[in-house]
């Protein structure tokens, strides 16, 4: 019988991480930012229907990057956590703060005890009844949380349009301005050169604090079209 | 770690879930013992719908009984169920709430799992299986009989579903009513519908089926001047679903109590030309 390699704990977190951080940085890059009346999603994602963004609850929205189908699954336990809770208790229990924890365990878990870390990574959104009150929890796949000010930037090229939305981001921008620069920045930064960005190529939406309960809404087609022209 | 059965991958059916996951969350599906509960909570009454082309019209009393005692003048037995459909249920009032509750969360839930809307057929079908779950309820006196209506996106047009205890489902073709006044207000209903209505005139001939119901039932509640306590009236088409508020709501139920008093049985139809 063959004994196996000693490898030290440090090397093996070292070569999860890596692993993770590989795989997350293939993918195309997504963009939270708030605005004057909610919070933005912004995706390079040609796709109608494999979302990178999605409704969790009335004031709760979910983008991520990575691995389709480990995202996937976190998203649904969101929303059956985030109903399951809404049902037992009022929808008003219901908030993103415990989802982000929810979240932060199950990956924490999954990376130290699987064999194979989630290659994502994740942002829970919530608005409250105005900026002050809207929060943006960013996910990694070892479970850490960060509670982020003002804008996420996720995915393939996210250092470098962090950079640029600590520039040019601004609190209380209005929605087509926020959106322009989104747009602008994946453009710009998303590929191997700089190019120009199709609404057919793009997944937006918004958690709007304007609308009545169900505050998430995708916006396409002409609506998309007319905010961008 | 968020449990197992969060993360397993399968049905997007959110009563599904919950009978796996919590089933005391869910309202307890049988007594111990076969102890008749009928008279034990209040009771909610006449509900009608009707549909046309410019979509459908639900509407519903304010009364609740127990006995001879109204228990509740303002009580809601009509509600939307997403932003198409709409649900109305007679019965024992608790578990009516409960189910409307369970079956808003189930539509919702669907829609977010999935990334689209059920058809309105799925979302009756999914109304039936739920009832089936009360079936050991109904038998020991608890019945709710809910009644399903909304605007079909596919079909451009409005549809109605009628239910039995059983979970039993039955499209209804023009206008239909549920609860202990509905032999008067279906009767109602009958002489003054139309195909061809607008969704005002619906909205006129469901208050006044209710007030025909009312007229004639005593667990039936008619409009409440004094109190200002008025029929819910929802209202389901190409836009979406709607409940109408008091400002809409009231000038039509004033007139309608105004030509009562001059002809308490309401509207005559016309003989000579009866169409």
């Amino acid at each position: 019988m063959s004994m196996p390699f000693y490898v030290a704990p440090e090397q093996v977190i070292k070569d999860k991480a890596d692993y993770a951080r590989k795989g997350i940085a293939r993918g195309r890059s997504v963009i939270v930012l708030e605005y004057a009346d909610g919070v933005l999603f912004v995706a390079e994602n040609p796709s109608r229907a494999l979302h990178k963004i999605s409704e969790i609850y009335d004031r709760i929205g979910f983008a991520a990057v990575g691995k389709y189908n480990e995202f996937e699954n976190l998203r649904v336990a969101g929303v059956r956590l985030a109903d399951m809770r809404g049902y037992a208790y009022d929808r008003r229990d219901v908030n993103g703060r415990s989802l982000a924890n929810a979240y932060a365990q199950t990956l924490g878990t999954i990376f130290t005890e699987m064999p194979k870390p989630y290659e994502v990574e994740i942002v829970v959104a919530e608005i409250g009844e105005d900026t002050t009150e809207d929060q943006l929890y960013r996910l990694t796949f070892d479970g850490s949380v960060a509670d982020e000010q003002g804008y996420v930037a996720m995915g393939g090229q996210a250092e470098s349009i962090s950079t640029a939305l600590a520039e040019q981001w601004q609190s209380g921008m209005q929605l087509g301005d926020a959106l322009k620069l989104a747009v602008r920045l994946l453009g710009e930064f998303g590929g191997d050169t700089p190019r120009t960005l199709e609404s057919s190529s793009l997944e937006v939406a918004v958690l709007d604090r304007n609308r009545p309960r169900r505050t998430f809404a995708r916006i396409n087609g002409g609506r998309l079209a007319e905010l961008l022209a | 770690m968020l449990p197992s059965a969060y993360l397993r991958s399968g049905s997007p059916s959110f009563a599904d879930f919950l009978a796996d996951l919590a089933p005391d969350v869910l309202t307890a599906r049988l007594l111990q013992s076969s102890v008749d509960t009928t008279g034990l909570a209040p009771h909610g009454t006449t509900i009608v719908a009707l549909r046309g082309t410019f979509g459908a019209v639900m509407a519903g009393d304010r009364r609740a009984t127990m006995g001879n005692v109204i228990s509740q003048r303002d009580i809601e037995k009509v509600f939307p169920a997403d932003e198409h459909s709409m649900i109305g249920i007679a019965g024992t009032a608790g578990i009516a709430v409960e189910l409307v509750r369970l079956f808003q969360v189930e539509l919702e839930h669907y829609e977010k799992i999935e990334g689209l809307q059920l058809s309105l057929d799925g979302k009756a079908n999914r109304l039936s299986a739920l009832l089936r779950g009360n079936l050991g309820m109904a038998l020991q006196g608890l019945a709710v009989v809910p009644m399903f209506a909304g605007y079909d996106l596919d079909r451009e047009r409005g549809r109605i579903f009628s239910y039995d205890v059983t979970g039993g489902r039955y499209e209804e073709h023009d206008y239909h009513s549920v609860g202990s006044g509905s032999f008067f207000a279906k009767s109602s209903m009958k002489k003054m519908y139309r195909e061809s209505m607008s969704a005002d005139q619906a909205v006129a001939i469901a208050l006044q089926a209710l007030y025909d119901a009312a007229d004639d039932d005593s667990a039936t509640g008619g409009p409440d001047i004094a109190r200002g306590i008025f029929p819910v009236v929802v209202l389901s088409d190409a836009a979406g679903v709607r409940v109408l508020d008091e400002a809409t709501l009231s000038p039509m139920v004033t007139s309608i109590v105004q030509a009562r008093l001059q002809r308490p049985d309401g509207p005559l139809v016309n003989m000579e030309n009866p169409s």
